[in-house]
Formats: structure tokens, sequence, C-alpha cells
């Protein structure tokens, strides 16, 4: 994308306060740039997009790569999506990549970023993810594309810096659930009020 | 009966320090903490709870758990609630229930609670938290693993509390959840319960907390310490309240401090009928008679004892004149095989008909069943899951050796698990630990006496919730029924809600004794989920009201909202419907916005559409094989309308597609079938054609999407896009510009869906909301109109547009919409090819998709409405049914173009009818003429598209 038009951008859930939680953090993280990348695991084109993120691309089921502000998420054996920093010219470098046989599509606005963290996050996200978000079994780093109640999400168990050792999550919501799962979030939070 | 002296002065885990006041049936009465409403109505003499369903008689509490057959009450306050076994409500303050015959009533006002679900995962589920199940747990999260130990009474320790383990078990190191019930185990150790979490507070529930929780559980390993069920025996009169299972008058005793009479007669076939004996005895209860079917030998028994019966049973209980007949007073007994008849006077009799283990979980579990000769039930005989059966419920009996049997269950699963277990047993485990059972009077084996033989079986009760007697199954059998299940529906014994937890044994043995079958060879009837009952509206949680389905809103949705649109829902998504001004309702508001439309300018907001890009250098390929018509001659920069069809050359969606580059292209799908498109192109790709370079991605929710539409689009274009060039030569129809549109990178597409010159201006997401207000100013000089998707149908049946799912219903071909001009001939190949060869395809008189215009030109015609030939009309009447159908109406409007109402339908033969009269027969009666015409009913020569 271009540059974000300050004046005019408005994300999914700009309207969003979230109610204060004991021991879980709510909050949208909007405008991260998001590429979607369809290609062979292996060869040339891989390397070569490896090259320029400046991180190969992670070949293990639901694992995240990253590098600074970059992270590539392992979504399927030939999908992947990249994430990076609001504004940052991530299609435009990959699609200079784009060759034979690479798919390359903007999807920065296809979806938000909701934070979930802090020492209940994990309980709060129990009420409507089946996966198991132990650390043992999920930890930092690790992706999935799962449901959260009725909406399609990439779960992402993120090290956000600033929670410590706490439980952080990275939900990767279409816009047009986005209201629907800030809705169900707080409702399920009731209880951590 | 009075309540003096029922309640023991010591005995008990209740607070006596504090008095809870519940009512019952109108009357008040007083109860402690730890009480259930079972041992607080018992305590105060309430013998009778309700009356049954079938029979009228009266019921009492039978047992002191959740295999209740018949103490099941109606919840009066805080909030009513149907059918709950008195022993599983946890008493308190200010509780109101009363008695019921069968059913109770739902509320008639909403239920303010909270339900919610949870997802949890464990190495070791452990059901059960009795001396089995507390070992299990501890070994297990002393060996380091994850666990959950579930149980549904309010703390641990089991149905009796022998053992509580509070001094060795780790409450910390596992999930404990008690008041939860485990009530299905399914594919993959995947187990579900509900826990009650609020109910025992009364009105002090706090509003934010969950009442129940489903806890939906995946474990590595299950123990099922589940423990067993007391069954009854069948003998005349077993169903009087004071009719009681005999250990349940120890759990009373011991955990309530309740006493369940004053005098007792103990009617046992097995030895722990005679821990009872012991327990009541010392507690002062005098026990009248001790009644064995076995032939006494003169052991001891613990306790003082008014007669021993060995070699005896009872045969009756009754109630008096003097006591009522709804309670019992006295007991008959008599010598097994017949002989003179004791009678004893009685407030409590206790019948231990031997135990049955409980294996409903794994049964469900997919679990095999085996009937024991020795232990005189079923026990687990294998299963493919990953699953151990421990103590009581795999046939023992004593507390050390269910605690053994714990840990031995947990060293096995912990084992399967890869963790090494460590070196641990209870301390409770050793010399002096052995509790119950005393020495026995009886020695042997466990007979096999399910019911007493008598003349008359009419009140010899198997099923005491359904009023099933041995009578009844005698009937089932002299009828030719031989399969237990076949029993059991046709007499409905362990249909009710306990399922026939005590007595489903019962039955079984009365069909083999009528049969002349072992219990072995007959079987057992099906456990199914759930295990006890389960309000739906735990299940339902909190997937009611708003949150039911995702609703999903396009970046614009708050200025619809804002600026009074009506929505309407299309698949999840939430679109404007239409845009009413003051005064207007639905006909007005969607005339005004057709006007505006047709004669002016107007915009929508279509985001909704489904978008899927296609990258790869087959991309083109791909595409020719997906529609019908060409794909890949198409030039980068042009849009082309596509037709989809299934393997059947039916329609399955229809949209438009734009060359990007070579090797890219953007597709849009109706907004009801963007997923399953998607799946549909990606099967097709992974499945058949792998060979094929292309990729899909959904970027619906990358784009919003304005559509400007009408005479007047142009000029507001031109002005929000000054470098632009928007003449048609430049800009003509069915292409796209990458632009700037209002200062926001767009993708302008000339596309049309209502005939007029019109544009979809295409933004990022976050931009929607900008692009829409700049096309709001800049129209406003000429008058533009919002409008929606009610106005949008208008518009585009004017011009004969189909709407797939709406005007097509799976059995549609392109050539019946009349568009066989958008199937390629000249392709080798593409979905749906072969089926267009078919003779049935090729009919001349399948439906085709015509203009239907009423004779009357104010009549609506209903949608679905049916249109039949005049020919099958006598006197002007319909024929008696069947009537031919020539079809139907798919979509109808009233048009201001047209300054009329019209319809579009499927009709037999339609465009061989064009300019015929049929008939339309009404909900009412009426036939109304009206005649057949093409589809495009406006604008047929497309002039105006160009403005």
């Amino acid at each position: 994308m271009a540059e974000p038009l300050e004046t005019t951008i408005r994300s999914p859930l700009a309207g969003w306060t979230p109610h204060p939680l004991t021991g879980i953090r709510l909050a949208e993280l909007p405008f991260r740039t998001q590429v979607n990348l369809r290609l062979p695991a292996k060869g040339p084109a891989a390397d070569a997009v490896g090259l320029e993120l400046g991180v190969p691309l992670p070949v293990e089921p639901g694992t995240t790569a990253g590098s600074g502000e970059l992270s590539v998420l392992w979504l399927g054996p030939d999908e992947w999506l990249v994430v990076g920093s609001p504004g940052a010219d991530l299609a435009a470098r990959l699609a200079a990549r784009r060759g034979a046989g690479v798919s390359v599509v903007d999807t920065s606005a296809l979806r938000t970023t909701v934070l979930v963290a802090g020492p209940r996050a994990r309980d709060l996200l129990a009420h409507g993810c089946a996966l198991d978000l132990h650390p043992t079994r999920f930890p930092t780093g690790r992706c999935a594309q799962t449901l959260l109640a009725h909406a399609q999400i990439v779960l992402v168990a993120v090290d956000d810096g600033t929670s410590g050792a706490e439980p952080a999550y990275h939900l990767l919501v279409r816009s047009s659930f986005a209201n629907y799962l800030a809705d169900w979030l707080e409702d399920a939070a009731v209880e951590y009020r | 009966m009075s309540g003096d002296g029922l309640r023991h002065a010591t005995e008990g885990r209740i607070d006596r320090g504090t008095v809870l006041r519940f009512r019952f049936d109108g009357t008040a009465y007083s109860g402690h903490p730890g009480d259930t409403l079972a041992s607080a109505l018992l305590a105060n003499g309430v013998r009778r709870i309700g009356t049954s369903v079938r029979l009228g008689r009266p019921r009492g509490v039978m047992s002191a758990g959740s295999e209740e057959p018949t103490g099941v009450v109606q919840l009066e306050a805080p909030f009513p609630d149907p059918m709950r076994p008195a022993t599983m409500v946890e008493l308190h303050d200010g509780l109101v229930a009363s008695s019921l015959s069968g059913r109770g009533r739902l509320a008639d006002r909403p239920d303010p609670a909270r339900y919610d679900a949870v997802h949890a995962h464990c190495d070791m589920l452990v059901v059960g938290a009795g001396p089995a199940g507390l070992a299990a747990a501890s070994l297990a999260v002393r060996s380091g693993a994850r666990v959950i130990l579930a149980d549904e009474r309010p703390e641990v320790g089991g149905a009796s509390p022998d053992t509580e383990g509070d001094d060795w078990f780790d409450r910390a190191g596992a999930r404990v959840l008690t008041r939860t019930t485990v009530f299905g185990y399914y594919d993959d150790n995947y187990l579900v319960a509900v826990e009650r979490r609020t109910d025992h507070l009364g009105a002090a529930a706090p509003g934010n907390l969950a009442r129940e929780r489903i806890w939906r559980i995946r474990a590595g390993q299950v123990v099922l310490a589940t423990g067993a069920h007391e069954r009854p025996i069948a003998f005349a009169g077993n169903d009087l309240p004071g009719v009681m299972l005999a250990d349940s008058a120890r759990t009373y005793l011991h955990r309530y401090g309740v006493l369940v009479g004053r005098r007792a007669v103990v009617f046992t076939i097995n030895d722990s009928g005679y821990r009872v004996v012991a327990d009541l005895a010392a507690a002062g209860v005098e026990i009248a008679a001790l009644v064995d079917p076995r032939e006494a030998t003169g052991g001891t028994v613990g306790g003082q004892v008014g007669g021993r019966y060995g070699g005896h049973v009872v045969v009756a209980a009754h109630g008096d004149d003097a006591h009522g007949h709804d309670v019992l007073s006295t007991v008959d007994i008599e010598p097994v095989g017949g002989g003179p008849t004791v009678r004893v006077d009685a407030d409590a009799l206790l019948v231990s008909g031997g135990w049955s283990p409980v294996l409903h979980l794994y049964s469900q579990s997919g679990g095999r069943l085996r009937y024991d000769e020795v232990v005189g039930a079923f026990l687990p005989d294998g299963c493919r899951q990953a699953v151990t059966v421990a103590g009581a419920a795999r046939g023992l009996t004593s507390t050390t050796a269910c605690l053994v049997d714990g840990v031995d269950a947990a060293r096995q699963a912990l084992t399967a698990l890869g963790i090494t277990p460590v070196d641990w047993s209870p301390p409770s485990v050793g010399a002096g630990a052995e509790g119950p059972p005393p020495a026995t009077a009886a020695p042997g084996g466990v007979p096999d006496l399910r019911f007493v033989p008598a003349e008359d079986y009419s009140t010899h009760f198997v099923d005491f919730q359904r009023d099933v007697t041995v009578a009844d199954v005698l009937r089932a059998t002299g009828a030719g029924l031989r399969s237990v299940e076949h029993v059991k529906r046709y007499t409905t014994a362990g249909t009710a809600h306990d399922q026939g937890k005590t007595s489903g044994l019962l039955t079984s043995a009365v069909v083999g004794q009528a049969l002349d079958a072992g219990i072995a060879e007959l079987g057992h009837t099906t456990f199914r989920p759930p295990y006890t009952p389960v309000s739906f509206a735990a299940l339902a949680g909190r997937d009611r009201g708003q949150l039911y389905d995702p609703v999903r809103v396009t970046a614009i949705h708050d200025w619809h909202v804002r600026h009074g649109a009506r929505f309407e829902d299309v698949g999840q998504w939430r679109r404007s419907w239409y845009y009413p001004a003051e005064g207007e309702g639905l006909a007005e508001a969607v005339r005004r916005e057709c006007v505006a439309a047709r004669t002016g300018v107007a915009f929508m907001d279509a985001s909704t559409l489904g978008k899927i890009e296609v990258q790869g250098p087959d991309a083109g390929r791909f595409l020719d094989r997906l529609y019908t018509n060409v794909m890949s001659t198409l030039a980068v920069g042009a849009i082309r309308y596509g037709v989809m069809c299934g393997l059947d050359g039916m329609v399955f969606d229809d949209g438009t597609v734009a060359r990007l580059a070579p090797d890219r292209f953007l597709l849009t799908t109706t907004t009801g079938n963007a997923g399953p498109v998607l799946d549909w192109m990606e099967e097709w790709l992974q499945t058949e054609w792998p060979d094929l370079a292309a990729w899909c991605t959904s970027v619906t929710d990358q784009w919003a999407t304005v559509a400007v539409v009408g005479p007047r689009s142009r000029d507001v274009l031109a002005r929000l896009a000054p470098g632009l060039a928007v003449d048609a030569a430049t800009f003509p129809f069915m292409t796209w510009r990458d632009t700037v549109v209002a200062g926001l990178p767009a993708r302008v597409c000339r596309i049309s869906f209502s005939g007029e010159l019109a544009y979809e201006v295409n933004v990022a997401w976050w931009h929607g909301l900008a692009l829409w207000e700049a096309v709001y100013e800049a129209g406003a000089p000429y008058g533009i109109t919002p409008y929606g998707t009610e106005t949008m149908h208008v518009l585009r049946a004017e011009k004969g547009y189909p709407i797939v799912g709406q005007d097509t219903d799976g059995t549609v071909t392109p050539q019946d919409l009349g568009m066989a001009w958008v199937v390629s001939k000249k392709k080798a190949d593409f979905i749906g090819k072969r089926s267009f060869a078919r003779s049935d395809t090729a009919r001349p008189d399948r439906k085709h998709l015509v203009g239907l215009l009423p004779e009357d030109p104010t009549l609506l015609l209903p949608e679905g409405v049916h249109v039949v030939d005049p020919a099958c009309l006598a006197g002007g009447r319909l024929p008696e049914p069947p009537v031919p159908m020539l079809g139907h109406v798919t979509s109808s409007y009233r048009s201001a173009a047209l300054d009329r109402t019209f319809a579009l339908a499927l009709v037999a033969g339609g465009r061989d009818r064009i300019g015929d009269r049929l008939y339309a027969p009404l909900d009412d009666g009426r036939l109304v003429p009206v005649t057949v015409a093409g589809p495009v009913l406006y604008d047929p020569e497309g002039a105006r598209r160009d403005g």
C-alpha cells in the first residue's frame, strides 16, 4: 500500500475502547502491513523471497520466522503471511521478486490485529479457541489458522516486549469480522472485570 | 413424620451454626449449609416429594446422588428450573421448590443468567473424586502431568466421605472441577462436562459469573473413577416413600447428619448392607430387621438388630391408616420360596440389590461391557480409546482396593503418555485403614435376586420415574419382544431423566427370567450422552442474541446506521436494505432511490461482493476451465462477465473477472457465495489440476467498494478524480483504471448492474468511509442518493439480470437464463461442458427465465407463486390437484421506470410463450392473469450504459 493518509484512514476497530480488565489487556494494532505469499516451499523462488525478506520462509507447520519488525507466518505448505509495521513497502519489494510461479497479494487492509495479553489471556481465549495454548504446546513463535468462537483468525503467540513473561497473542481477523470479534471478547471477559 | 430428632448431633459435614430458610410446596423449613434439598427435607421429616407421572403414586427420595429416580422437584426461586433431582440441589437461603408429577415447567420469562463454555486440555482427565479418582489424580500431579479432576459433588471425597484425601491430595497441582458432571465422551478423548457454578450461592450469585459452564475437554488419557450405583429390588410397593437405597442412608448420615428414619428394616442381598446396619445402629437408629435371602450362618453384625432374617426376602412394603398410605409403615417378610409372613413396623426400608459400576461414559467412549456373574453386574471389557477404569467402576468394593487401583490406573495412563510415574501411594493405604464392610453374616457370592416372586407384579417397580413394573416388562415379553432395546421402547423403562441408572439391570433380569436367558446373553441398552440432563441454556452458552452468528459489516456501516438505513442479512453480512426518508416505507423509499439511479445519480456500498485474486502463469488457463466462457483472451485493463457451473451444468455463481496483469486476475463472486467459490477453486487446483501454476487469495475484506450509478455518475467521478479521463471513449464499458479518487489510491471499474452508466470505485478497506463521504459530498449538487439492496434488486431485475440463488436454484443452466452467449462453443473443456451435451439440458420445455407482467399493473405478485396454463383451467377455476404447474415467480417488484409492477419467473418453455397469457393462483384464491415477456423490460437496446 501507499503511505496511509492519516486524515482519512480508519481502522475496523477505530471506535473500540476496551473495558479495563483484571489480568488481561486488549487492544487493536491497526494498519499492519500484510502480504500473502504463495509459492513452492523449496526452490529458487523461495530462496529469492527469503533473501528479500532477510529471513528464510518457515517450513515447519504452524511456525513463524522473524527479524526485527518483520515476521513470516506459515499458513500452509505453499502459503505464508508476511507481517510488517504499518506503511512498510513489503508488497512492492516482494512483487518485484514475483517472477514465475510466485503469488504476492497485498492484504494489509484485509485483516486487523487484536492484541490479547496478560496473565489471564489464555483463560479468555479458551472460551472460544479449541487449541491448546499452554506454553509447552503453543510457545512464543507459534501460529495457527483457527476459529475464535465463530470468527476465523490467524493466531500468533508473540513476545510483545511490554509484558515480560506474560502470555501475549496477536489475533489477525478479517476486517468485516473485527466488530464481532471485539464484541465477543468483551462479552467473554465479563467475568474478568 | 415429625422431623424431631432426625438430625444427628455431630455427624455430617454441615454448618450447624448457620440456618438457611427454604420453602417446599408452600411450607417454610430450615436447613444448614452443606445440605441438599433432599437431605434438608428428610431432616424435616418430609417423605413425599412428588407424584408419579402415570399411576399417580406417592414418591419420595430413593438415593443421595445424581442417579435419583424419584425425588425430582420443580425449582421456583431464585429462578424456575424444571425437573431437578433434590439430591443434587444444594440448599441455599431463599430456595423455593415444589413437588412434581412428571414434567416440570420452564420459566415464562427470559433467563437473566450467563452461561458460557471453555475449552480445556490435559494429559489426564480423572472423572470422579472418590478414593480411586483422588489417588489417580494425586499420582499424576506428583508425576508432573497436567491433570483435570472432575466430580459432580460439591467437594471431593466420593459418595461417602470415608476418604477425604485432604491430607494427601494436592489441589493446587490439578484443575479440580467440583459440581461438574462429565456428561459426554466422544472420539479422540474429547469429553464434555457441565459445571454448576453459582446455583449454590442462591440470590447472592454474582451476575458476571456464568451460572453454568460447558467444559470441552481434550485429554491424553482418561481415568474413569465413576463409582457404582446401588440397585433396588422389585417387590410389592417398592416405590413407597420411606423405601430407599441402603447405602444412601449412610451418605445422609455421614455427609448431612440426617437419619433417614428411626426404625429401619435393611433388605440386602450382598455384604454392603451390613455396613449400613452397623453405621445406622451406631447413630441410634433402631434396626428392626435385617433381611438377607442368603442363609444366615450366624456371623457378627456391627450393631444391635431386632430380628435376623437369613433366607428371607421382603415381599411387600405398606403404609397404614395411622401414618397414611403415602409413606412406609410396615414391611412384610417371608422365607425364600414362600412361607409364613412376618409383618414388621418400620419407617425406613433400606434396600441393597447389589451394585452396578457406573460405565455410562466408558460405554459412550466405545468401551465394551461384559457381564460378570460373580459381581452380578456389567464390567469394562476393553476400549479403543485411551481410557482406564478404576475403583468401584470396575467392581471393586473396599476403599483400600479402590485407592490402590486408582494409583495403578494412573501409573498405566502416565506410562502410556510417556511420563514416568513417581513412586507414591496414598498414606491411608495400610494396616488399620481398611473401612467397612464389617464381618458378614453370609459367606458366598452375591445371589442374583432382582425381583421377589409374586402372583401380582403390578406394584413391583423397575423404573420408578416412568412407572414401569415387572408386569409391564412381562407384558412386553408376552407380546413377543426379545431384545432389551425393544423392551425399553415398548415399556419406556430406562427412558426417563435418569436413563434407568438404578434400575436398568432389573429390566434385563425380568426379561431374562421370562425368556429363560442370561443377562450376559441379553446385553444392555445403549448409554447415550448426556449422562445427566443438561439445560439447553448451558449448551447454547453465549451463542445467542447478538453473538449467535457473526455479523459482518463493511467499513461504511456506521454511516449507514447514522443515516437511518434499514438492514437485511445476506449470509453473515449486514447490508443496507433501503434508506427511508421521513415518513417513507419500503415502497416509497425504493421508488425514490430507483428514480435517482435512473435519472440522476445514486450510490451504494458494494463492499460485500466476494473478491478473489488469482495469480500465476497458468491463471488464464485455470479460469478458462472454471468459467463457461473464455477468460484467457481478456486484455489487461479489461473486465468480462462470467458464469461458473457445477459438473451438472447448473449455474453455481456469477461475477466479473478483471485482468490486472498477464498473470493476475481479480474475480468477484456473489456476496453469499464468496467462501464456497474459493473452496471450489482450491478443490480443483489441489485435487484435479495440481499441475497448474495458479494461486487464489481471498481479498474480499481488502477492498471497500462504492458503486456510483446513474446518468450523472460521470460528473461525480470527474469531480473526485481529476486525473482520470472519464469520457466513454477513453474509459469504455467493462474496463478498469488505477487512479486516485478523492485523494485515495483507487481502482475504478466501469461495470453496471443496473444498465445505467456506472462506476465501481475500490479503495483499501480502511479508506472506505472516507471515499463514501467524499462521493456523498461531490454528488450533493446532483442530488446523489444512497440506495440499498432492494433498489439494487429492482434495477437489475428491470434489466433481466438474474441473481444466483434467487432466480436460480441449482437446476438452472445458463441457457435457461437466456445466456447461451456466455457458454463457449470453442473451448475444449470447462466444468459443466459435458452436461450441456445431455439431451435433458436441450429439452425445449425446460424452465426459462422470462418476465411476467400482471395485467393489473398495480398487482405485485408474491415471490414463489406458481403460474399455470389457461388450458388446464375448468370454468375459470383450478382443476383438482395435482395441478400442472408451468413454473414460479422468482423475483417481483414495483418499477418506477416502467410505472407498473413486474416479475421474473422460471416458466416451462417460457421463451416460446412470450406474449401468452398465463394465470397465477394467489393465496386468497384469486387467479390473476399475467403476460409473458422477455426478461429485459427496461432499455432492451442497452442505450443507457454509456450515459
